[in-house]
């Protein structure tokens, strides 16, 4: 009598299984942790978890486990109280040698976790934390390059001799670097000069009037986005080293479109602290090295300083003097990239500097050669206290030497730093010299913080929605369709069940429109089945048999039921191309959710129709 | 249990005259309110600083407005958020006469919210700040248009298919009623003054999916009975679909709001505006379903012919009773 294929029942079966399996994570709610990392002088072993078991009995703090995790540790506590003052103690018996950070422990089983299915990560608005917006001021970075093309040009006409009248940027920004030389000669040779030396320079002849003779010379629009690129790339870098330093779990910070970075830190109130250092301004300082290392060694010790040096340190606190005169600064710095050496084949930093550096450099080597050179990176953070009613601005300035080496040789324009250790102590130099470089200012233009408890409350309400919309939809649809409301019902709850399963699956934050929409699912949902209960009516009004009702009632509800969902399916995908924010989380889980709905509602109740009525005579159907 | 009489006949297209003459009303008179009253557009359009602020007792909206006033910002805008105790202050950063933007200075939302809680805590000691926020003007004018974008992709994404499933009259009776229904709900929104913010944006989306949704089933029942009708007077077959349908419209209408309700009443703040949109949306949709959508159909002359052939080219279709 049932005209529904075995396959089908088997593929429902399967979906409803995958289904469970891959939405039960969520069912086990990570708990509170503090997660504790190594710095450059700390080591992650038992003997930490050991030193950090130690500290919380002396506080008298109750942890729920520690575990060595690969490169962190991670000790669990059952409330959010014990965390924080676990993560005090832990901190005070640790010091600066390890970072340590509040972190959720999930508490997934492992042979869960170990095929793929986890719990939907928790958006800001429902796990409390802050969420930057910064824009990279790209105008900035077009102001930089073309100031710097004009020096470069007025160096380069004079180095091969050839007479100007002026080099200058073009009042309009983007429009290039304008020379004016004075013989339609000279104007060739600048012409060719400038082409083969800087092949990003489009250079074009202008009128001529007189003895004035003007060139135009303008960035390739590719080199400018490129360079906007590099921008986002360097900032994305330099804030991701300053956010690992503030001790956040999981940050995300992410390129949003061409000029913008999002930033969003789970778990931290404490804004100020935050901003300053993503706003932090980093510089460089090229500075000639003072006197034998053990001289420094004995200045710090002593406190006695050279009257014509300083004393910095590096990031393991070693002694260096330098000179109090700076010979190169970060402005004048073009490029920095990692490289190998070619004569000896180990790491290597190249670095490029504009006209200016160049020159400087060239003179200070001449007559320097075997004598050490430091670079020190300076990190401003401004500090905003109002003290007594007014506003006070205290920079706070940390200087530290992230690199001190020889003179090999006499060098300008470009040259290369050498005797690294390995690869990715070249990287990370080349990307601290490019972050100290940091040509474009960053300006905050979103900024959001939502509290825990307001997380929290998120959190409850949220599912008290979802829970008490989905009983209403079942008890009416149970009361108004009877039995084939109940089997309705039954998919309806699946339904939620196999959404809950892809979102997690595919990594879907869940936010408050996201369960917004996962709401507005259930309640549409179920209009498949109010299709399918309304046409069986109909078809056992016109007369028809119970089982011939059921067959012509899913035949023809399911056009109507495509239909209607391909179109909702068009608006769900609008919505999801909606920036990033809370639209998109709402479009998306729309969009699962009528995708998921067109098979619970239809073949689901379908399968469970056929084995409730499939070998049985029917008088009646209970619809 | 049915509550719906099936012989039920009712000539919803007898009363299209007055039935469209009052959507036309209404979509004039939306249009009236968005451009002279304008939307209240929440933090995410304008830009600014949205602050909650949370009081240990129960607390009037127009005493943390007097505060605010004898502080100097007295272009602040004070909501209250649900219950009592909770408020939101939304200002412009140039509104807090010590930010410094006025001066040029960059907008910093930790002095402004420093600010404004110490002018309400002057008034009121109980005054707690809960959460700040701050939206750059360039990125609320950017999500605006983004915003406009995806409502004319909806829309012509939808006609494109209805046009290509259905026939170019039913694209156009669907384009028509939905415009109308976002349009009403946009100038319900307009004239109640309510927040008009991102997620309510989102959801005059979501309304224009529902309500497309409802069109759908309406006019996939008049294609049905088009093509089974051996003499198909429009204006009767148009009614009979109407009429078929009309139980499981006004069903789907009931549970779809019944869920709404319950994200209104219990999902909290976050999601009010959302659920509310929803709410008018739902009505707005089923009643231009049942009284508007038919009758452009009608009057663009929907016929037998217009839908037979494409069965011919389609032998998918052919299928299909």
């Amino acid at each position: 009598m049932s005209d529904f294929p075995r396959w089908k029942y088997a593929l429902v079966a399967i979906v409803l299984v995958l289904g469970i399996v891959y939405a039960l994570p969520n069912v086990f709610l990570p708990v509170p942790a503090v997660q504790i990392t190594a710095n450059r002088n700390g080591t992650v072993d038992q003997a930490l978890e050991q030193k950090v078991a130690d500290a919380l009995k002396k506080a008298n703090v109750a942890s729920s486990g520690i575990e060595l995790n690969g490169d962190h540790l991670l000790a669990s506590f059952t409330n959010a109280d014990l965390q924080k003052s676990a993560s005090d103690a832990i901190k005070a018996a640790l010091g600066d040698d390890y970072t340590v950070a509040f972190n959720l422990k999930s508490t997934v089983p492992h042979w869960l976790t170990a095929i793929g299915a986890h719990s939907m990560p928790l958006g800001l608005d429902l796990q409390g934390g802050v969420h930057f917006l910064m824009q990279v001021d790209l105008d900035d970075v077009v102001d930089k390059q073309e100031t710097r093309y004009a020096d470069d040009i007025r160096s380069l006409l004079r180095e091969k001799n050839i007479r100007y009248e002026s080099v200058v940027r073009n009042a309009q920004r983007g429009q290039g670097v304008s020379v004016v030389l004075k013989s339609a000669e000279d104007r060739t040779a600048a012409a060719n000069a400038i082409s083969a030396d800087y092949p990003d320079l489009t250079v074009t002849d202008g009128n001529a009037t007189g003895d004035r003779f003007p060139l135009n010379a303008v960035v390739r629009p590719d080199k400018l986005r490129e360079l906007s690129l590099n921008t986002i790339r360097q900032n994305l870098g330099t804030l991701r080293n300053r956010i690992n330093a503030l001790g956040v779990s999981e940050p995300i910070i992410q390129q949003q479109g061409d000029s913008r970075i999002v930033v969003e830190l789970a778990g931290v109130q404490d804004t100020a602290e935050a901003k300053k250092l993503i706003g932090a301004v980093a510089t460089l300082e090229y500075r000639a090295g003072y006197g034998t290392p053990q001289q420094a060694v004995d200045a710090a010790r002593s406190g006695i300083i050279p009257p014509d040096a300083r004393l910095y340190k590096d990031r393991d606190g070693r002694p260096y003097l330098l000179s109090k005169n700076i010979i190169v600064t970060g402005d004048q710095l073009v490029d920095a990239s990692s490289s190998f050496d070619q004569q000896s084949g180990s790491p290597a930093v190249s670095v490029t500097l504009n006209a200016a550096g160049a020159k400087k450099m060239l003179d200070f080597t001449t007559g320097n050669v075997g004598k050490p050179m430091g670079v020190v990176y300076v990190e401003r953070v401004v500090d905003t206290k109002v003290v007594d009613g007014k506003e006070v601005r205290t920079p706070k300035v940390t200087e530290e030497v992230i690199n001190y080496a020889t003179i090999n040789g006499v060098f300008g324009k470009n040259f290369q730093t050498t005797g690294l250790r390995s690869p990715k102590e070249a990287s990370e130099l080349a990307l601290l010299l490019k972050g100290g470089s940091l040509a474009a200012a960053v300006d905050i233009v979103e900024e959001r913080v939502i509290g825990p408890s307001l997380g929290q409350d998120n959190i409850a309400k949220g599912l008290r929605a979802v829970t008490l919309g989905l009983a209403l939809v079942l008890l009416a649809a149970a009361v108004y369709y009877k039995l084939f409301g109940l089997v309705a019902d039954i998919a309806l709850f699946f339904n939620l069940v196999i959404l809950i399963a892809v979102m997690s699956a595919i990594g879907v934050t869940l936010t408050m429109p996201g369960i917004a929409g996962i709401v507005l699912t259930l309640g549409m949902a179920i209009d498949a089945n109010v299709l399918i209960c309304e046409r069986i009516r109909e078809e056992l009004r016109n007369g028809s048999s119970p089982h011939a009702a059921i067959r012509a009632g899913y035949d023809k509800a399911w056009a109507t039921i495509l239909d209607a969902n391909v179109t909702h399916l068009i608006a769900a995908l609008a919505l999801t191309t909606m920036g990033s924010g809370p639209i998109k989380g709402f479009g998306v889980t729309l969009l699962i959710g009528i995708l998921t709905s067109m098979f619970t509602s239809v073949t689901v109740t379908h399968a469970i129709t056929a084995l409730i009525h499939g070998h049985r005579k029917l008088k009646t159907l209970s619809v | 249990m049915e509550i719906f009489n099936h012989n039920a006949n009712v000539n919803f297209l007898g009363m299209r005259k007055f039935s469209v003459g009052l959507a036309i009303l209404l979509m004039v008179a939306s249009v009236v309110l968005i451009s002279v009253k304008h939307l209240n557009y929440g933090l995410d359009f304008t830009g600014g600083v949205s602050l909650v602020m949370d009081y240990d007792q129960p607390v009037q909206v127009g005493e943390v407005r007097d505060a605010l006033e004898k502080g100097g910002m007295e272009h602040a805008l004070v909501q209250s958020l649900g219950g009592t105790k909770e408020v939101s202050v939304r200002l412009q950063p140039k509104d807090d006469p010590n930010s410094g933007v006025a001066d040029g200075g960059k907008v910093n939302l930790d002095k402004i919210a420093e600010d404004v809680t110490k002018v309400l805590q002057v008034a009121r000691p109980d005054a707690k700040l809960k959460s700040r926020d701050y939206v750059g003007s360039a990125v609320g004018e950017e999500l605006r248009s983004d915003g406009i974008v995806a409502a004319i992709v909806v829309v012509l994404g939808i006609g494109l298919y209805l046009g290509i499933r259905f026939e170019w009259r039913f694209a156009v009776a669907a384009i028509a009623t939905e415009a109308h229904d976002a349009l009403v709900t946009v100038g319900i929104f307009a004239l109640t003054q309510r927040e008009f913010d991102l997620t309510v944006l989102a959801s005059v989306l979501a309304v224009i999916g529902y309500s497309i949704n409802d069109k759908v089933v309406v006019f996939d029942r008049v294609r049905e009975l088009f093509r089974l009708a051996r003499k198909a007077e429009p204006e009767e077959i148009l009614n009979r679909s109407i009429n078929n349908t009309l139980s499981r419209t006004i069903i789907t209408a009931l549970f779809t709001g019944i869920t709404m309700a319950a994200l209104y009443f219990f999902g909290g703040p976050a999601v009010h505006g959302f659920a509310i949109t929803m709410l008018i949306g739902i009505v707005v949709g089923t009643l231009s379903s049942i009284f508007v959508a038919s009758p452009i159909l009608l009057w663009l002359g929907v016929s037998k012919q217009d839908l037979m052939p494409k069965t011919k080219e389609n032998p998918e279709l052919a299928r299909r009773p």
